[in-house]
């Protein structure tokens, strides 16, 4: 039985891969952070802030999993509270209000399912990402760096353009969950990693992603350099996007159309 | 030893053998909140709520056209589009089969145009018998697809909620649907046009953390489930036993994350006084 979805699950999971704070120190080495949603708290599990790309200002925003073990308890390995999502939707609103276009790394097995996160409305967080992306003003690039795991991670992908690594994961729900729901076997997880489809291969067969960043010199200064030259590229080429709100409806618009049939 | 029968007379229809018994059984339903028990139809009758504690039970998309629509208001829309699919994936054709089967619609949502109380609007209701409601590209299609429409012809959206989330099978299909429906809720929105959503038991995943939480006004079946995660995966992530009342409407309203709890024999009422509240009004 083959699992290659399975071994992609396992790379896109693995703890040494770089994260988000890598990708942001290397190609942009005067980002400034700035924390907190002003409504309840600061979530470490999300960073953003501005930077300059080639001279122009941009927000990014990053789900941080953290590296040593303390680092990666404190920023609750990467999944994110209602709080960050609000931070995030703070930073892209500062973004459209300073005509700044956005770059977000996205990397989590999806948004945290707790009590307080639940109290303090995680639906409505994420829901409120959705919206209000689709509506901002300047162009949006998301690239899954690991694992993107369901509305936790489209509530950073609502992007005009959106790139995976090559070993990155995206999913409605992950394997094992999947797996355990359908069949009541988490065994069976590389059966429903190979029917989820979530490979990044997969993801560009089916149209929802534009991009695949090979993995050959991985968290390498060779790697970094040829993003930073991909990003650079492409927001030269959004800037002669005329509305990119449009663009980005008419791209998620269009998402399912082959899904569908009429019935006869 | 039929005489010692005497000693045991039955106190119901469902405690007697046989026949009888089945034939009570499938007309009578017991309350989960008080156990009481009703006959179907008399429960049919009460907008299926319990006619002693007021429970909520679950109800159809039809039954509930028929509990807030004007009289044979309701016109249907987008009803020939449904799932096709898309991964090949494991037994899903069988499944979408018996959901259709169970719920005798094509989809998990039906849409359409309805008058409430007179005021006209675009509607649409979630089925939770045709696999849990969940949301397919059919049912973010239809939704998309109902959204545009009230925007072409400045209509309110009035939508009942109920479901599991996203449905697995359609892998990133059924993701994506979240920020398309999102979308075309905001394009509604900036035409200055109401959008108005009932949750009820229960709303739960992508829905909730979608089209369900995007409404101007948000309102609430009560002792609804409504939440993003499943309680039993935050127990098992958390390893902590849950609150009271845990991500039921009350618990919502208590957060601050909907506005009202209206029960079912109000909703007819209070839908036509607020889409009357929202009506539009030419500026003299």
């Amino acid at each position: 039985m083959k699992t290659i979805a399975l071994d992609h699950v396992k790379i896109a999971r693995d703890s040494k891969r770089p994260t988000s704070l890598d990708y942001i120190h290397a190609i942009f080495p005067d980002f400034f952070e700035l924390h907190g949603d002003r409504l309840y708290a600061d979530d470490a599990a999300i960073v953003g802030g501005v930077a300059t790309l080639a001279g122009q200002p941009v927000t990014i925003i990053g789900i941080e999993k953290g590296k040593s073990i303390k680092e990666r308890n404190r920023r609750n390995f990467g999944a994110p509270h209602p709080e960050g999502y609000r931070k995030a939707l703070r930073l892209m609103r500062q973004a459209d209000k300073f005509h700044r276009p956005i770059i977000t790394f996205i990397d989590t097995s999806g948004a945290y399912c707790g009590i307080g996160a639940e109290e303090r409305g995680q639906g409505e967080a994420i829901a409120q990402n959705l919206v209000e992306m689709m509506g901002l003003s300047v162009p949006i690039i998301a690239i899954l760096i690991g694992e993107g795991g369901s509305g936790g991670a489209l509530a950073l992908g609502v992007a005009n353009r959106v790139w995976m690594l090559e070993h990155a994961i995206y999913s409605v729900i992950s394997p094992e969950g999947c797996a355990s729901i359908l069949w009541k076997d988490a065994a069976k997880a590389n059966v429903a990693a190979d029917s989820l489809k979530l490979t990044a291969a997969d993801a560009l067969s089916h149209g929802f992603i534009d991009k695949i960043i090979p993995e050959k010199d991985l968290g390498s200064r060779v790697f970094y350099k040829d993003l930073e030259k991909l990003l650079r590229q492409e927001l030269v080429q959004l800037a002669a996007v005329d509305d990119p709100a449009a663009a980005r409806y008419a791209r998620f618009r269009a998402f399912g159309r082959d899904a569908i049939k009429e019935q006869v | 030893m039929a005489f010692l029968n005497f000693r045991r007379r039955p106190d119901n229809a469902l405690e007697s053998g046989g026949r009888k018994k089945y034939a009570a059984a499938a007309e009578e339903v017991s309350c989960p909140n008080c156990h009481r028990t009703y006959k179907r139809a008399e429960l049919a009758l009460a907008a299926r709520c319990c006619p002693n504690c007021g429970h909520h039970f679950s109800m159809t998309a039809r039954e509930r056209v028929d509990l807030i629509c004007d009289k044979a208001s309701f016109a249907p829309l987008f009803e020939t589009l449904v799932s096709a699919d898309p991964l090949d994936f494991p037994y899903y054709q069988d499944k979408l089969a018996k959901a259709r089967a169970a719920s005798g619609e094509n989809e998990a949502v039906i849409c359409g145009t309805a008058s409430i109380g007179g005021a006209d609007c675009a509607l649409f209701i979630m089925e939770g018998k045709f696999m849990m409601g969940s949301m397919s590209a059919a049912v973010g299609e239809r939704l998309t697809r109902l959204f545009e429409y009230a925007t072409a012809h400045r209509l309110p959206v009035v939508g009942y909620t109920v479901s599991g989330g996203a449905r697995m099978q359609e892998g990133l299909y059924s993701l994506m649907q979240m920020a398309k429906v999102s979308g075309a809720v905001a394009r509604h929105s900036a035409a200055g046009l109401f959008y108005l959503p009932i949750l009820t038991s229960p709303t739960t995943g992508g829905v909730t953390a979608s089209f369900a939480m995007e409404g101007d006004i948000i309102l609430a079946e009560p002792g609804a489930i409504v939440g993003f995660a499943g309680a039993r995966v935050i127990e098992q992530t958390t390893r902590k036993s849950l609150p009271k009342g845990f991500q039921t409407a009350e618990f919502l309203l208590a957060h601050g994350f909907v506005d009202a709890i209206v029960p079912r024999a109000e909703q007819r009422i209070t839908l036509a006084r607020l889409l009357s509240l929202h009506a539009e009004r030419t500026h003299s």
